[in-house]
């Protein structure tokens, strides 16, 4: 399938999803679940055009999410925009942070970057926690306006949005994928100087990875403070983000724009019935064990598994 | 069979600490010629080689390919103006299959370059062709693991190759070969030469060596100590003390 | 989504006692020399909590980002025997050490069966101590929640004092041990067998070899004592502050920060480098609060691995 008709497609299906969902559900509480399951959708994306594609492993999901949504906050306070103008704001500050990441992989590969990132992370984190005007340590209290500019509850357009922008994640994954773009991403992470020798710009490459990776990652961050109405650092720099959206991907496969959307799909909803039935720090637990896991019986997660079946079934 | 000046190094230096790794190296490779560059190990043959393709950058001296100064270009700038080089320890794209390893640079160069734009078709065509050329169309759809030493140096020369170089650094070819497996590879390298790539040829096999370069250009602990035809210059007394005579 | 409260009390507790009770933002000469001296203090602690970093990272080549995890586990032993048995908390870190061997050895063997004999070490390899990192701190909260514990012992509390500095005990009592500590890992790495084996894995793994000696054992013996020293850091940790689980995170970015900031394997260099970090990070909470401090650690990490990767003193 071509590009241009992987974009109709996949748009056709998130809009028949859409409204198959509107109209077929009225509970309000499965929309703030898929809500989550969405957005980690986009975040595991993310990642993987860095992280997968490119092979620069990123521990600071938590600070380019956080940075989307205080960006969100700030314009919450200072202007009345409407929320998909706030998220391209997002990503734009996000996109910004991703450039400057970028610059950082001139010195550093490998684990000095990984370790940089989590750095990065802590760095933006204390900004934000000694920054009183979006609330500091305490957070902030944001106001839902009373009505969703479309027909629904407030939090079916929250769902809404989030489902536009998974769309957009994953065809952009899906395009870069295919394109000479991606191939160049791939030489990069199989070896940077033999890509250099074989002409690809590995820098402005790297810099367009992290930009854009930093940029959906933010502009997913957006919506939150509306989502959760209150917005404090702690929760929105959770390290449970970076674990998820590193573990996703791992658990999926890093090599497919399909691996992150199952790993999502996966992990977020198990996350979503764990929380429920049984308890919210458990659901934590099961990510871990089974990024564990993952790793260390099926590394190339269960795209990987399914491929390499397929061929020994050809053999 | 040689011509004017293809590429133009003067005084090229480079330092890795206190380590002095090249001091003030001069060379020129004419176009078309096979040159042979040869050296003890740690004499700074692949030093040279990697400031001269960009892999490093030189601390001194100035480097001039067709006409034109390249100091500070950066190395995917110079493989698109022509100079191609493969690794003394082969760097496959460990991930794609052979005929993306070629894509890539097919894309990246011959497609960056001014007035050269080839479509899929035409893309995948030449990938086939390049990798006939070494003997691995049948392999076009295996990763790089799958290979066996020789091919794996196949494959890093048709890769530098399938960027349409007009110099060829080969560093290192033919590195752990057995002696048909050398007879192979130098065939590779005469039939790139006769179709116009200037070659340098960086070895420690002498017979492969005196058998492919047209000059031999000889380094000793970071210095150029003999620059000349092959006979001459491995007769050269220096020579033979640093280099061959113990 | 859990939120943390109060993250930086740590940081604030060391403020306090560094600055004598006296919460003035003043620039005086005492408040500067307490801070200096219980940065120095600080210091000592920060390296016995990442000599084995030093270990793993910088000599084994391990990136070992879970190493604070097993700290905090430390952290918890010392406590459940403290609290139930009243046995000291040192004692107790001191005497844990075989078991923390043991448990490293197990580690270092699932990893080099995953990782190491695949020689797939990148990204899945540090996926995988960071999945462990997550699963150790999330157990840690179902098992204790929370709430931030302490022990208790006889030099908890009191000062000794000189002039206007103070020396409180449950700072000084840490930083000896700490120096103790890294003395019997030097000596024990320069004069014994598997000690000098260790010393030569991280210069030259083929050099190894060639003395005929495994370097898969001589890696599982090292990295095992590299998690046997974080049951001592982990009873100097709660010592010096109450501890709860998440805060092991915070020294992520230090550990890190220390060892590149000391030249990675150099024991002394790590020291010297704790001892900085300490240092500012003591005097930054001082004189502009203790919620800028956790940023000190990693905006030096950030500094060191952009300008100068091998470390500002080292190599």
């Amino acid at each position: 399938m071509g590009a241009a008709r992987f974009w109709i497609v996949s748009f056709v299906v998130s809009l028949a999803f859409l409204v198959l969902t509107r109209w077929g559900i009225s509970n309000e509480y499965y929309f703030f679940a898929a809500y989550q399951v969405l957005q980690f959708i986009v975040l595991a994306t993310a990642w993987n055009i860095l992280g997968g594609y490119t092979g620069y492993t990123n521990f600071g999901t938590g600070a380019f999410f956080a940075v989307g949504a205080y960006t969100a906050v700030v314009l919450h306070k200072t202007t009345a925009l409407p929320i998909p103008v706030m998220m391209l704001a997002g990503g734009v500050i996000s996109g910004i942070v991703g450039f400057g990441m970028g610059y950082l992989t001139l010195r550093l590969k490998g684990v000095f970057f990984a370790i940089a990132t989590l750095a990065l992370a802590i760095v933006a984190q204390t900004l934000i926690v000694n920054w009183d005007y979006v609330g500091g340590s305490r957070g902030i209290y944001v106001i839902r306006p009373q009505y969703a500019p479309i027909s629904g509850s407030y939090i079916q357009y929250l769902y809404s949005l989030m489902l536009a922008l998974t769309w957009i994640s994953v065809a952009i994954a899906r395009t870069i994928e295919r394109s000479t773009l991606g191939l160049g991403f791939n030489a990069i992470r199989d070896d940077e100087q033999a890509a250099e020798a074989a002409g690809v710009p590995t820098l402005r490459l790297k810099l367009i990875s992290t930009t854009l990776s930093g940029a959906l990652m933010g502009m997913s961050g957006a919506p939150l403070p509306y989502y959760v109405t209150y917005l404090d650092p702690a929760s929105s720099f959770n390290l449970s983000y970076a674990v998820n959206s590193v573990a996703m991907p791992l658990i999926g496969g890093m090599t497919s724009w399909i691996g992150p959307v199952i790993g999502a799909v996966l992990l977020g909803t198990i996350q979503q019935l764990a929380t429920v039935t049984i308890s919210s720090a458990l659901n934590l637990l099961i990510v871990g064990v089974l990024l564990i896991v993952f790793v260390v019986i099926a590394p190339n997660g269960i795209v990987g598994l399914v491929q390499s079946r397929r061929r020994a079934r050809r053999r | 069979m040689t011509g004017a000046p293809l590429l133009e190094a003067g005084g090229v230096g480079k330092r890795f600490g206190g380590f002095v790794a090249l001091e003030s190296i001069d060379i020129t490779v004419a176009a078309g010629e096979r040159l042979g560059l040869i050296g003890p190990n740690g004499s700074g043959k692949s030093t040279l080689v990697n400031c001269l393709s960009g892999t490093l950058h030189h601390d001194s001296g100035s480097i001039v390919f067709d006409g034109r100064p390249i100091d500070g270009v950066p190395a995917y700038q110079r493989t698109r103006l022509g100079i191609a080089r493969s690794f003394q320890l082969p760097k496959p794209f460990r991930s794609l299959s052979l005929i993306d390893n070629l894509r890539i640079p097919l894309l990246y160069t011959v497609n960056a370059r001014h007035g050269a734009h080839l479509a899929g078709p035409a893309i995948q065509e030449r990938c086939r062709g390049l990798l006939a050329d070494v003997g691995l169309a049948d392999k076009a759809y295996h990763l790089p693991r799958d290979l066996t030493q020789v091919e794996m140096r196949k494959l890093e020369l048709a890769r530098a190759v399938a960027s349409a170089p007009r110099l060829l650094f080969a560093d290192e070819a033919m590195a752990g070969l057995s002696p048909s497996e050398v007879e192979e590879i130098l065939a590779v390298l005469f039939r790139l030469n006769d179709a116009g790539i200037t070659i340098v040829l960086i070895e420690h096999i002498m017979r492969a060596v005196m058998s492919f370069s047209t000059r031999l250009v000889v380094l000793v602990a970071g210095q150029k100590i003999a620059d000349g035809s092959p006979q001459e210059a491995i007769r050269n007394p220096e020579v033979e003390r640093a280099y061959l005579g113990e | 989504m859990r939120r943390r409260h109060n993250e930086t009390q740590g940081a604030r507790d060391v403020a306090v006692t560094g600055s004598g009770g006296a919460l003035s933002r003043m620039i005086s000469l005492d408040l500067a020399v307490n801070a200096i001296v219980a940065g120095l203090l600080l210091g000592g602690f920060y390296a016995a909590v990442t000599v084995g970093v030093t270990i793993s990272f910088g000599m084994l080549d391990i990136v070992n980002i879970a190493h604070p995890a097993f700290i905090m586990l430390g952290s918890f032993v010392a406590y459940i025997l403290n609290s139930n048995f009243a046995i000291d908390p040192i004692l107790i870190g001191v005497a844990m050490t075989p078991v923390f061997f043991l448990v490293g050895m197990a580690v270092y063997q699932i990893y080099y069966y995953a990782f190491e004999r695949r020689g797939e070490e990148s990204i899945q390899g540090l996926a995988f101590f960071f999945g462990l990192l997550f699963v150790a701190e999330v157990a840690l909260i179902l098992v204790f929640g929370v709430d931030y514990r302490f022990v208790e012992a006889p030099y908890i509390g009191p000062s000794l004092h000189f002039g206007f500095v103070d020396l409180p005990l449950r700072m000084l009592i840490p930083f000896l041990v700490s120096l103790l500590m890294l003395a019997v890992l030097q000596v024990f790495l320069g004069r014994t067998f598997i000690g000098r084996a260790i010393l030569a894995v991280s210069q030259d793994r083929l050099a190894l070899q060639l003395m005929a000696a495994n370097p898969s054992r001589v890696k599982r013996i090292a990295f095992g004592i590299s998690i046997a020293t974080a049951s001592v850091a982990g009873a100097l940790l709660i010592i010096i502050q109450p501890v709860e689980p998440s805060i092991g995170r915070d020294y992520i970015g230090r550990i890190f920060a220390i060892c590149v900031l000391g030249g990675m394997t150099s024991f002394p260099g790590m020291l010297a480098g704790a001892i900085l970090i300490g240092v500012v990070e003591s005097i930054t909470a001082t004189f502009y609060g203790p919620s800028w401090a956790p940023a000190i650690a990693f905006g030096f990490l950030l500094l060191t691995l952009a300008v100068r990767p091998a470390g500002i003193l080292g190599r």
